[in-house]
């Protein structure tokens, strides 16, 4: 099975929107979310049944008893994440730690236990394909850790498929870093604009040093055709694949809220993803 | 006073918010910290910049004090250590810098040495004090990044605007904590309202006074807004999706700079604003 995982640099510009289309086109019979933090793509493909889902444990955090506490204080000098305040008692604050264990080890008296903490939950659609999302519970950190699990959980449901499309996480920290490992081609969303291009550039950086295919498609190309321009020479410079532009379209607007994909209604915006999909998957297809 | 300026997303015009009330208002700082992909400085391009370097420490074993206990690798809950052919290896990426291991070494034999993941450039653009954090590519986390930016030597009297990295994650949450009041911008779409449904949650668990702005609105209905009339929400104010708009934010233009029109709706909104948090400082601290 192959895996394509749709990145952008940034959220807003398109990833799921580009991702929805493609599950439609490919009629792929395995995808996921990535984007554990503000996951959208469930609202675009309609599952009919219920989904399985599952606690997901982060990292343990630390529960202080305040009978056993001598106050020494050694703890909260040694939390490198401010995680430890003192007013009368000593208390946690339960987002800021992270769960290391180090107030654990020093306690001279044994008042701290790292306890177990829900931070998220998985959720698993399986009717004939497999769909893998999950919701970080707020302020969670471990992201990185539950993106995996959701790319696990999806391989783990698989009879058989030849192509997993994956909807990755924004940014280029630690959920995009475990989005992409292992997967066979990244496709880059970019945006036609001063921001977006500085996007495309720190998540083409960080694509590059995981050694995966890259391929890259503008969304919304005609509000500025001059930086359109500008990211189409970007490519030709470094020969990164360019597979197609897609216009900003109002119709894709009202498909998303619609809870549809844009290809399931006629729009310019559908076609050009059409397009987009068709190149994306020859590259997918050729061996290197 | 501290205002932030969160959406859950990426995309929604956190920046385009953020960069222009900072430039309406007379005096202000610029707080981008979105620090895995910082934009403000585009549009604020400031001058006399002054770089620091953000280190975060990893661990160093020193190989002939070590004498193979493990306890270093046992205790590590990220597995950032690992005692292979007779050997601690230290896997830089995937250490949280918790100094656990230096500290419960029985030989001494860990010490730790600076990594530089990151850095906080300090400039200034008119009248505004323009701070950006930038993580390097490759490095999980920011959030180092992120305390050095807010806990700096920032006025914390003057009108302070904090761009937000997005999500509603740890990271989030350690941009809004000492903020006076939070604005929430939000699209017209379906994602729009599920990615603001998040914030407004995020808000809520930290009790910050709040207030949201309706980005890109089209002439059609608008979901995000029928969600904050269901719930009573301020609806601080509401930018029309136009193509001059699109035009010169895509083009790194600061829209007040160029255009009466949005510079009479960013003030507005900044009086609004202001109003906001001195109100509710009377009601919270008469």
């Amino acid at each position: 099975m192959k895996q394509l995982l749709i990145l952008s640099g940034k959220g807003g510009t398109g990833k799921t929107t580009v991702a929805s289309a493609f599950i439609k086109l490919s009629n792929a019979k395995a995808y996921s979310d990535c984007d554990v933090d503000a996951p959208n793509l469930h609202l675009v493909m309609n599952q009919s049944s219920q989904a399985y889902n599952s606690d997901y444990y982060g990292l343990p955090k630390a529960q202080i008893n305040n009978e056993l506490c001598t106050k020494c204080d050694l703890c909260r000098q040694k939390c490198r994440f401010d995680a430890i305040a003192v007013k009368e008692d000593y208390t946690i604050d339960y987002f800021a730690c992270e769960g290391c264990g180090v107030c654990e080890a020093l306690c001279p008296v044994d008042a701290i236990k790292m306890k177990p903490a829900v931070a998220g939950e998985l959720m698993l659609y399986k009717n004939g394909t497999v769909f893998s999302t999950a919701q970080l519970k707020m302020g969670s950190g471990t992201s990185g850790m539950l993106v995996t699990k959701v790319k696990n959980q999806m391989k783990e449901a698989i009879v058989y498929a030849d192509l997993a499309i994956i909807d990755g996480s924004p940014g280029i920290g630690c959920p995009v870093i475990a989005s992409i490992t292992g997967v066979d081609m990244v496709l880059i969303v970019a945006e036609p604009s001063i921001s977006g291009i500085s996007d495309m550039e720190r998540i083409i950086n960080t694509a590059k040093k995981f050694n995966t295919k890259i391929a890259l498609c503008i969304n919304k190309f005609d509000t500025n055709l001059e930086n359109t321009k500008k990211i189409e020479i970007y490519c030709n410079k470094f020969k990164l694949p360019f597979v197609g532009k897609i216009p900003f379209d109002k119709e894709a607007v009202n498909a998303i809220n619609k809870g549809q994909s844009i290809v399931e209604i006629k729009c310019e915006a559908g076609k050009a993803t059409k397009e987009v999909f068709e190149k994306t998957i020859k590259i997918l297809d050729e061996e290197i | 006073m501290r205002i932030a300026v969160l959406s859950g997303k990426g995309g929604t015009g956190k920046t385009l918010v953020s960069v222009n009330l900072a430039a309406v208002a007379k005096k202000s700082t610029y707080i981008d910290c979105d620090v895995e992909e910082p934009n403000g400085y585009l549009f604020l391009k400031p001058k006399k910049i002054q770089t620091e370097k953000i280190s975060v420490k990893i661990p160093y074993v020193n190989e002939s004090l070590c004498s193979g206990c493990r306890k270093c690798v046992e205790f590590c809950k990220f597995n950032a250590l690992a005692y292979i052919s007779n050997k601690v290896i230290v896997f830089d990426e995937v250490c949280h810098s918790c100094g656990g291991c230096s500290l419960l070494c029985p030989q001494k034999a860990i010490t730790e040495n600076e990594k530089v993941i990151g850095k906080v450039e300090k400039g200034i653009n008119d009248n505004v004090s323009v701070f950006t954090g930038i993580l390097n590519t490759g490095e999980a986390s920011g959030i180092p990044i992120i305390k050095n930016l807010l806990n700096g030597d920032s006025n914390k009297k003057e009108l302070t605007f904090i761009d937000c990295p997005p999500g509603s994650a740890c990271i989030v949450m350690e941009s809004i904590k000492d903020a006076d009041y939070c604005i929430l911008v939000a699209e017209p779409t379906l994602f729009g309202v599920h990615n603001l449904s998040m914030v407004y949650e995020l808000v809520k668990l930290f009790n910050k006074p709040f207030g949201v702005v309706l980005n890109k609105c089209l002439d059609k209905e608008n979901p995000a807004e029928k969600f904050c009339v269901e719930r009573d929400i301020k609806i601080l104010a509401k930018i029309p999706f136009d193509k001059e708009l699109g035009d010169l934010n895509s083009s790194a233009k600061i829209a007040v700079k160029e255009n009466n029109k949005y510079n009479s709706i960013f003030m507005s909104l900044l009086q609004d604003v202001i109003k906001e948090v001195k109100s509710y400082e009377t009601t919270v601290n008469p």
